[in-house]
């Protein structure tokens, strides 16, 4: 069963972020946020994992952002609109826990994790939660989904590496300032691993500032995303082993062991060079090939 | 040519006399031998191994069987299949009854013939093995597979006329592909849902290429197709359909098959570094993903130059014999008990040594240890002896203390052992399981929830393909017989 692109545009200004709605009816039926898909493009393609952004249920779609890092990256969004996607399996990993908290809630986007916070920002707001969200980006055209988590924000900062939008810093000094002025219930933080490490360190209550149960949505490296071969798996700062996939994605993040999470993510370095080498040698050859057609 | 079949043909007769004579001869006890791929070649390549066995082999081989009156091999077997019978029609070059005979038992029989562990099933079982060699039982199964197959015949069994009643199989492993085949003979509409993008379960999966060509497992869903069975893949039941939703859609009944396949981790210290993983994950990179065909196919493997395999079964044999075949230039496999307790088929143990695969027995490792960037460089084990016998009839290995040792390694693959996967049964509180996790089951296959099933590995705990098809097809019947008293006999 193909899963067809109904609709795809470019998000900020770099070039390397694509918005994308599939149609996938039952996917789209029992999607809740939290949630990833996984999906490959064809025949020799690899299964990457994506979160499900947003999801519209009567018409049957799921919505993904997509950030082009490597070769499956940049091939998913090598296709358009009418394409088709070979495979996609869902909803995967733990959906998050929807309830009414006393105080706010402050939910950190980084980069491309904007995207997946915006179905947590949401549900949580409809059940009644304040959301307070806090954007970082490296520069204002990385910066995505703005106005989309606006509205489900009832503050909205925004934080650039280089001072292009919003604050010139790092997520973490916002988050500081509020914590120091108000009581926080919970923080979500998706982005970057060295964003999220230091989110946990943060909030961890080690330091000066109080403790707030933190979590953060892991994205190693998977492959069936059932359990079912480990390399997910992540250690915890006691040394336990949990699987991503299964018990995430999303997870209390004062329990990872993010140094150790930092490593592994850079297993497959040497091979996803060469992998992307092939890959644009392809599209080369191919541009070529049209050129003499034409 | 055609004197030389000549030759043959009367050298074997004379055997059947002789043999009918009863087994005083010793020469006559011998079986044949499967012809194989060079070791040294075969390991440059994933193309299968044993090639199979000629005409002229078969001719001596089926000569060789006493056709028992009271025949053992066929207890031996867990489908039970006509083995006397089967040898007997091969003898007479009537192939396509041969065909027939075995598939009335078993729907899979090129798979089978491959894996099956014969040394312990019909083989063990023969007559002949309390004497000398027994009948090569599994090789004649495959090679009446294999002739099929070579001659383009699918043969697809003929069907009851549509019972217009629908039937969900959850997995598409060899449980599950057996009880659809059944019930689909039996005209219910069956329809397949499969979590990955692609039919087999462990065959696809796990089993490596060189010992079971993906192609014959194509052809056996192809199969099943021409009898009507619906294929869903990327379906997980329990995420994308729950058990209500299928009952919503019309389903009468529902089989369990999904397999035991969350791996077993060793918890020991340095689990987390980088280049130690699971066999799961490193057969399913090669296997599923087709890794060993990287930069075509996308998925990568990393394997260095060292690779160790901590098992004895056949998920660690497999392991090995694929990192060698990827590259690796030395493979070690370290196993906590003996030679003599090692699970894995006999077959593939000798094919590994033949490959130059170094085995540490009694060996047990006791941590991983990494570089500064968390790669694994070495692997610290302890020697073990045997003590008494465990709850699993084999003896306890101990530790010997103070015998610890180094391996140096690039690669560390742990294969041993899985256990059941909860996305599914946790998605159905009201089912019973046992402690371990299993779902439990009557003799019929019936679960403790009116119409729904189970059978292979996912009640059994980890065991082997024709025992989970055999579970399969026992539930197909349970099926029959509840759907025919519910929904038939009342009209
Ligand atoms: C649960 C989950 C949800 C995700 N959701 C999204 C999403 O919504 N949008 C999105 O764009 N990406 C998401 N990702 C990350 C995405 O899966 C990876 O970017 C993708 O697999 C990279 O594949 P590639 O072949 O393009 O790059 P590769 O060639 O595999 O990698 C290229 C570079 O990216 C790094 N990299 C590889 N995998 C990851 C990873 N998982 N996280 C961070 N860096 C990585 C590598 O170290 C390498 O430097 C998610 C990951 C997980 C586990
Ligand atoms: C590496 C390896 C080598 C082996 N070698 C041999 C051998 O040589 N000989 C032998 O006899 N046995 C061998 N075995 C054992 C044998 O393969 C298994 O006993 C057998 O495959 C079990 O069959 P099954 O149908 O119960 O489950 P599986 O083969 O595990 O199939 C289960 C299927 O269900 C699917 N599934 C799981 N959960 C869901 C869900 N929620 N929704 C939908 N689908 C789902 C899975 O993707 C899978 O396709 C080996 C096992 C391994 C791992
Ligand atoms: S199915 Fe397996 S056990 Fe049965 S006869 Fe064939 S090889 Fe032997
Ligand atoms: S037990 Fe052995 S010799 Fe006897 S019928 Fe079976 S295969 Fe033939
Ligand atoms: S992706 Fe395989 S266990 Fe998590």
């Amino acid at each position: 069963m193909p899963y067809e692109i109904l609709e795809k545009k470019e998000l900020g200004r770099s070039g390397t972020i694509y918005e994308m709605v599939l149609r996938t009816p039952l996917i789209a039926k029992k999607a809740h946020a939290g949630n990833f898909v996984l999906l490959r493009v064809n025949e020799t393609g690899e299964r990457i994992p994506l979160t499900v952004a947003d999801y519209d249920r009567e018409k049957g779609t799921i919505t993904l952002v997509i950030q082009v890092v490597g070769k499956s990256t940049k091939l998913i969004c090598n296709q358009n609109v009418g394409d088709q996607i070979l495979d996609v399996v869902g909803p995967l990993g733990n959906k998050i826990h929807i309830k009414r908290y006393k105080n706010p809630i402050v939910v950190i986007g980084g980069g491309v994790g904007i995207a997946p916070c915006f179905p947590q920002a949401k549900e949580l707001r409809d059940a009644g939660n304040e959301i307070i969200t806090i954007l970082g980006a490296r520069n204002k055209g990385l910066l995505i989904w703005k106005e989309k988590m606006k509205t489900v924000s009832d503050e909205l900062i925004i934080t650039t590496d280089d001072g292009s939008e919003g604050m010139k810093g790092v997520v973490t000094d916002p988050l500081k300032q509020i914590m120091q002025k108000r009581k926080i219930s919970l923080v979500i933080a998706i982005g970057p691993l060295v964003m999220m490490k230091y989110v946990a360190l943060t909030t961890n209550g080690l330091g000066d500032l109080p403790k707030v149960k933190t979590f953060v949505s892991l994205n190693t490296i998977m492959i069936d995303g059932t359990g079912m071969c480990g390399c997910c798996r992540f250690s915890t700062l006691e040394g336990d082993i949990q699987f991503a996939c299964v018990d995430g994605p999303d997870v209390d993040g004062h329990i990872v062991d993010f140094d150790n999470l930092l490593k592994r993510a850079g297993r497959f370095l040497e091979q996803e060079r060469d992998s992307m080498e092939c890959y644009d040698e392809e599209c080369r050859a191919l541009e070529q090939l049209k050129k003499e057609v034409i | 040519m055609k004197k030389k079949i000549e030759e043959d043909s009367k050298s074997s007769n004379s055997l059947s006399k002789r043999s009918k004579s009863k087994l005083t001869n010793s020469e006559e006890l011998h079986r044949i031998e499967m012809k194989q791929q060079d070791p040294k070649i075969r390991i440059t390549n994933f193309e299968e191994v044993s090639l199979g066995l000629t005409e002229e082999m078969v001719e001596l081989e089926t000569q060789r069987c006493l056709q028992c009156g009271k025949p053992l091999c066929i207890s031996g077997c867990p489908v039970n299949i006509k083995i006397p019978q089967f040898i007997n029609l091969l003898k007479e070059k009537n192939f396509i009854e041969a065909l027939y005979k075995i598939k009335a038992d078993n729907l899979l029989p090129a798979i089978c013939g491959r894996v099956c562990p014969q040394e312990t099933q019909c083989e063990q079982a023969c007559i002949l093995n309390r004497q000398g060699e027994p009948i090569a039982i599994g090789y004649l199964e495959r090679f009446i597979a294999d002739w099929e197959r070579k001659n383009n015949l699918k043969e697809c069994p003929e069907c009851a006329a549509p019972k217009g009643i629908k039937v969900a199989i959850i997995g598409a492993g060899p449980a599950g592909l057996t009880c659809a085949g059944e019930l689909a003979m039996n005209g219910y509409d069956v329809t397949i849902f499969e979590a990955f993008h692609a039919g087999g379960g462990v065959l696809i999966y796990g089993i490596p290429e060189f010992r079971l060509p993906k192609d014959i497992i194509k052809r056996e869903i192809e199969t099943l197709e021409m009898l009507n069975v619906k294929m869903e893949y990327n379906s997980i039941i329990g995420k994308i359909l729950t058990i209500e939703d299928l009952r919503d859609m019309g389903f009468k009944a529902i089989f369990i098959g999904v397999g035991a396949g969350l791996p077993i981790l060793l918890k020991i210290p340095g689990l987390s570094l980088n280049s130690v993983l699971s066999a799961n994950e490193f057969l399913t990179r090669s296997n599923l993903m087709k890794a060993f065909r990287f930069p075509k196919y996308d998925t990568p493997v990393k394997i260095g130059k060292i690779v160790t395999v901590i098992g004895g079964g056949n998920t660690a044999l497999d392991s090995a014999r694929t990192a060698l075949r990827l590259g690796a230039e030395k493979v070690i496999i370290v196993y906590r008990r003996s030679e003599a307790e090692m699970p894995a088929r006999k077959e593939e143990y000798h094919h590994a040594l033949e490959e130059g695969i170094e085995f540490q027995f009694l060996t047990n490792p006791v941590r991983f240890i990494g570089d500064d960037n968390d790669n694994v460089s070495q692997m610290e084990v302890i020697k073990m002896k045997l003590g008494e016998p465990d709850e699993s009839g084999r003896r306890r290995p101990v530790r010997i203390e103070g015998s610890e040792y180094l391996i140096d390694t690039d690669t560390i693959i742990i294969g041993i052992g899985t256990r059941a996967n909860p996305i599914l049964t946790k998605s159905i509180p009201e089912l019973k399981l046992n402690k371990w996790g299993y779902i439990e089951t009557d003799e019929n296959g019936q679960t403790n929830i009116e119409g729904i099933f189970a059978g292979g590995d996912i009640v059994t705990g980890s065991a082997t393909v024709i025992t989970a098809m055999g579970a399969g097809k026992k539930a197909a019947h349970g099926i029959v017989k509840y759907l025919q008293e519910k929904y038939l006999e009342k009209k």
